[in-house]
């Protein structure tokens, strides 16, 4: 069969060269204007972002002084700040992690160690997966109907609890994958050496994954300090200084959330300075992770 | 970690600072009267040695959490009924009272310029007058040009007191919305759109052309929004200033109704104002501990003497003082706990 | 003597390390158990709570658009169909946009801008959904009411007209066109709630088809360069078949993740009790109905049960939404 071809010998558009011309120009038209229009819209998701930004930096930059961390929450106009609704997330997310990460920890050491292919651990592994994806204001619901309406009152406590069940699929899920990265020679080795399985898993396996699982346990950090709906329903929000679990507990988000649609210009204004803390946060947090993953 | 560890430690030490030989009080309820109760909390403080806690949930989160005695008082916007007050031991009265103004946005309408009555408002709200320009509206406002611009109705989109009292007013004026709709923190509005807060009804008004909405009127008068007229139960049609409330707070007949249930909407007087409302506290007649009933009373004793000036800067209207003395007679009565 | 001590070390070390192993495969076990309780209790509570309302209202909950606090009638309808409506409208804007992003960082980048571009478009994930919402109040609902809704409500309305060139033009009402989009230009409704949430879903799709994208072996898309495939015909020929089942379970995970959506919502979505034909109304989802509502129901309430009973009615439909996400991600999870 010879190489080479002539135009008129060949079956479709070649057999006519000014067609195979057009179509070509078609074809590489139809690819630009494509083209175009993907850039265009990362052009417009950046855009997205910037404006969220910038409109953040914009409304809460004015507002934001040394104040703001050293006030607790006042009635209007009484030149309040945000000390109580900062501390009251940060103990809230505090405790949440402690709570929820053993328990996701064990949960995917179970999945990567023990379970293996299994019925249970295939059940459990699907259940983690809904419960990561699962509207957080029905584990706010759920949290009321368990630690609230039985003891007739809101607390930080059931905040607490309804953040670390957020907590918990996301340190499963980043734990499981960790772990299945290691290297089997890895775990050979130390059993080998006479370590039973569950030394290898804790002196070894953990070691080994820990910046992954760090990461997980900073990126569940950076989502469930931004969250609200779980929160309205539990602590509900303090306005006055309190760090007892037993009493509603403040916190940003909801902080925010109830000055928001205030009747006051310097609460509206405090809502705009607390949006823009949060989500200086929660970016620094996820860009931290990130970085501490690819390190790794 | 650390730093979250730090950061309890540090607030424990300032939480143990604070909390030093003063009775601390808790309420729950109306988000309406929070500023009030925040500003009395925080001016009591220094003299009474009482340190308020108040969640502003909402009236019926209030009348909740005082049902099942976990605050020492409840805030609602709406009196509770006798019969309700009776089954679960409370004894009800008001604070303050506050005033709903109402906000258009019409091109050409300065504030307080747009006549409305009652039984206008009542049937833009309920879908029957849809266009500015409708002969209801052009009829007693001769000297305005209204256009042909779409009647957008805003009203508040979460569970609010100020919507029980814009409600109960539109119910009192038209049996139609009365039967179909009722009053309540939270309705079956027929149309228009919802928005959240109060700031989210002021601002969807101001940015759609021919919106109409409610707010309370501390808010309509610190963010210089245009207010619209009334016609009152006088026949006159008033503007919505602080004479106005007080007016209508005045000729409120105080002595006619049972547990100060005072409904303030429609009230007579040529200077008074349609709509406005008291806020009312409620508190158990069966306290757990008697000495936190007395120092729930003390707080309140103290915003009657002291607390008029605070009220009226955050434009709200003090009670008279007839209805001062009355209350405290009825604390003696039935609540114990000395003040 | 040395070699006895070793052993006798050994042996007892053994003996107390034997219990390690099984207490922590116990511990593991108890783990995993515990989230499966976790969850049951979730539906249960929602389930029990619920369940005044479904005995009060039967099958009938979940077809009225009632909801009527005064009168005591609730009814679920009102609340779903806004959620569906938002979320399915939310996908329609999103997956052109996270295709074309994930188009734009799996192939057309420069290398050294892949990474700086992808993690802007994760931090778009990362921002809390209450600023979703403040924003979206205080942006996009001005813009909204001001510029684009009068424009397309006028758009089929009849109301454009002018004179070109001596001939009178007069756009005409386009009938189904003009229901969808009527009404007055509040600004906030479902339209605007839909949007919101497609800005919110893009990175999650994005993220999915990049992953996706990048599975695609060389070797197919080498061969198809080669015989003079230009980079979309690639991606349009080779990729995207190759692709198609996990994209689909992107685009799924992205609507299970819509359809939970409260806080930016609840800024934005007008709360409306009823069913409208125009977008632009307001509406509900189950999600800002509940966020809203809550707080003002008092407890054992019929009202309070309803909420619980369309929370209930949520988890179902995000549990059959991820279901089918993860089935149709399965092959490409790391087990």
């Amino acid at each position: 069969m010879s190489a080479t071809t002539t135009a008129g010998s060949v079956p479709g558009p070649a057999k006519d060269a000014s067609v195979a011309r057009r179509l070509g120009r078609r074809r590489h038209r139809t690819n630009l204007i494509i083209e175009a229009l993907c850039v265009i819209a990362t052009v417009i998701g950046l855009l997205l972002l910037a404006s969220i930004l910038l409109t953040l930096l914009w409304r809460g930059a004015a507002g934001l002084g040394l104040h703001i961390f050293t006030t607790t929450t006042k009635p209007p106009g009484s030149h309040g700040g945000l000390l109580n609704a900062i501390v009251g997330t940060l103990i809230q997310t505090g405790i949440a992690t402690l709570l929820g990460t053993p328990i996701g920890l064990m949960v995917g050491t179970y999945l990567a160690e023990y379970g293996g292919g299994g019925a249970l651990a295939n059940t459990v592994r699907f259940v983690s997966d809904v419960l990561l994806s699962a509207p957080s204001i029905l584990i706010g619901l759920f949290i009321y109907q368990l630690a609230v309406e039985p003891f007739g009152g809101f607390s930080g406590i059931a905040g607490c609890l309804a953040l670390a069940v957020i907590v918990i699929p996301i340190v499963v899920r980043t734990t499981e994958d960790m772990l299945r990265l290691i290297p089997t020679a890895l775990r050979e080795a130390a059993a080998g050496l006479g370590a039973p399985k569950w030394k290898v898993i804790t002196l070894i396996c953990y070691r080994a994954a820990l910046d992954g699982i760090v990461t997980g346990v900073l990126l569940a950090v950076a989502r469930i300090a931004g969250e609200t709906a779980p929160l309205l329903f539990t602590s509900l929000g303090n306005l006055n200084w309190s760090t007892s679990l037993r009493e509603p507990m403040s916190s940003l988000p909801v902080t925010i959330y109830q000055y928001a649609g205030s009747a006051f210009e310097d609460w509206v204004q405090l809502a705009w300075v607390g949006a823009l803390l949060i989500t200086i946060g929660v970016l620094a947090l996820n860009v931290v992770a990130r970085f501490a993953l690819r390190r790794s | 970690m650390r730093l979250a560890m730090l950061t309890l430690l540090a607030a424990g030490l300032v939480a143990a600072q604070q909390a030093n030989a003063q009775t601390q009080i808790t309420g729950a309820g109306s988000t309406f009267a929070q500023p009030i109760y925040q500003k009395w909390g925080e001016a009591a403080r220094p003299t009474t040695n009482i340190s308020l806690n108040y969640q502003a949930i909402g009236s019926g989160a209030g009348i909740n959490q005082i049902n099942n005695r976990t605050v020492d008082f409840g805030a609602s916007d709406m009196p509770v009924k006798g019969a309700d007050l009776a089954a679960h031991k409370l004894m009800q009265f008001p604070t303050v009272i506050g005033g709903v103004d109402i906000i258009v946005n019409i091109p050409g309408v300065k504030p307080n310029e747009l006549k409305l009555t009652g039984a206008i408002l009542a049937d833009i709200y309920l879908g029957k007058i849809t266009h500015w320009n409708d002969k209801q509206i052009t009829a007693i406002n001769p000297g305005l040009k209204l256009p042909h611009t779409a009647i957008a109705p805003v009203h508040r989109a979460d569970g609010s007191g100020t919507t029980f009292v814009f409600t109960d007013y539109l119910g009192m004026q038209s049996d139609e919305w009365k039967s179909k709709v009722g009053s309540s923190t939270s309705v079956a509005w027929p149309v228009g759109a919802g928005a959240k807060g109060s700031d989210g009804v002021a601002a969807t008004v101001k940015q759609i052309q021919g919106g109409i909405g409610y707010d309370e009127s501390a808010y309509a008068a610190t963010n210089h929004l245009t207010t619209a007229l009334l016609k009152n139960k006088a026949g006159q049609f008033v503007a919505p200033t602080m004479a106005a409330f007080e007016a209508a707070a005045a000729s409120a007949d105080w002595g006619a109704v049972q547990n100060f249930a005072i409904d303030l909407n429609d009230e007579p007087g040529a200077a008074s104002w349609p709509i406005e409302s008291a806020t009312f506290v409620l508190l158990p007649t069966d306290p757990k501990d008697a000495n936190q009933s007395g120092a729930v009373k003390k707080f309140f004793d103290w915003g009657f003497a002291h607390g008029d000036d605070i009220a009226r800067s955050l434009l709200y209207i003090p009670l008279p003082a007839s209805v001062h003395t009355a209350i405290r007679a009825a604390w003696q009565k039935e609540v114990p706990g000395t003040m | 003597m040395q070699q006895a001590a070793t052993i006798a070390g050994l042996a007892s070390g053994r003996r107390r390390t034997a219990i390690g192993d099984p207490i922590f495969a116990a511990l593991a076990r108890v783990a995993g158990v515990f989230v499966l309780l976790l969850l049951g209790s979730l539906i249960l509570s929602l389930f029990i709570g619920g369940l005044p309302a479904f005995r009060a209202f039967g099958a009938g909950f979940l077809t009225s658009t009632a909801w009527d606090p005064v009168h005591q009638a609730f009814g679920a309808a009102v609340s779903v169909y806004g959620t569906l409506i938002t979320s399915i409208l939310a996908l329609i804007f999103a997956v052109p946009l996270a295709f074309g992003i994930a188009f734009y960082l799996t192939e057309l980048a420069p290398a050294w801008l892949r990474r700086p571009i992808g993690t802007a478009i994760e931090l778009l994930a990362a921002v809390p959904s209450i600023i979703y919402g403040m924003w979206g109040f205080f942006v996009i609902v001005p813009i909204m009411s001001q510029y684009i809704e009068p424009w397309i409500i006028s758009l089929f309305d009849g109301s454009i007209e002018f004179t070109l060139a001596g001939m009178d033009i007069q756009f005409p009402e386009v009938p189904i066109l003009e229901d969808l989009f009527s009404g007055p230009p509040f600004g906030t409704g479902l339209a605007t709630a839909a949007m919101i949430l497609a800005v919110m879903v893009i990175p999650f799709i994005a993220a999915t088809m990049r992953d996706v994208f990048d599975t695609v072996p060389a070797v197919y898309k080498e061969s198809a360069y080669g015989v003079g495939c230009t980079t979309w015909e690639v991606m349009r020929s080779i990729v995207l078949p190759y692709t198609r089942v996990s994209v689909v379970g992107g685009i799924m995970l992205g609507l299970g993740r819509a359809l939970g959506e409260t806080m930016a919502v609840t800024f934005v979505i007008g709360n409306a009790d009823r069913i409208s034909s125009s977008l632009f109304s307001s509406g509900n989802t189950i999600a800002s109905i509940v966020a809203l509502e809550f707080p003002e129901s008092p407890a054992g309430s019929l009202k309070l049960a309803s909420l619980l009973a369309l929370g209930f009615i949520l988890f179902v439909i995000s549990f059959i939404v991820l279901a089918i996400s993860r089935y149709l991600l399965r092959p490409k999870l790391k087990v």
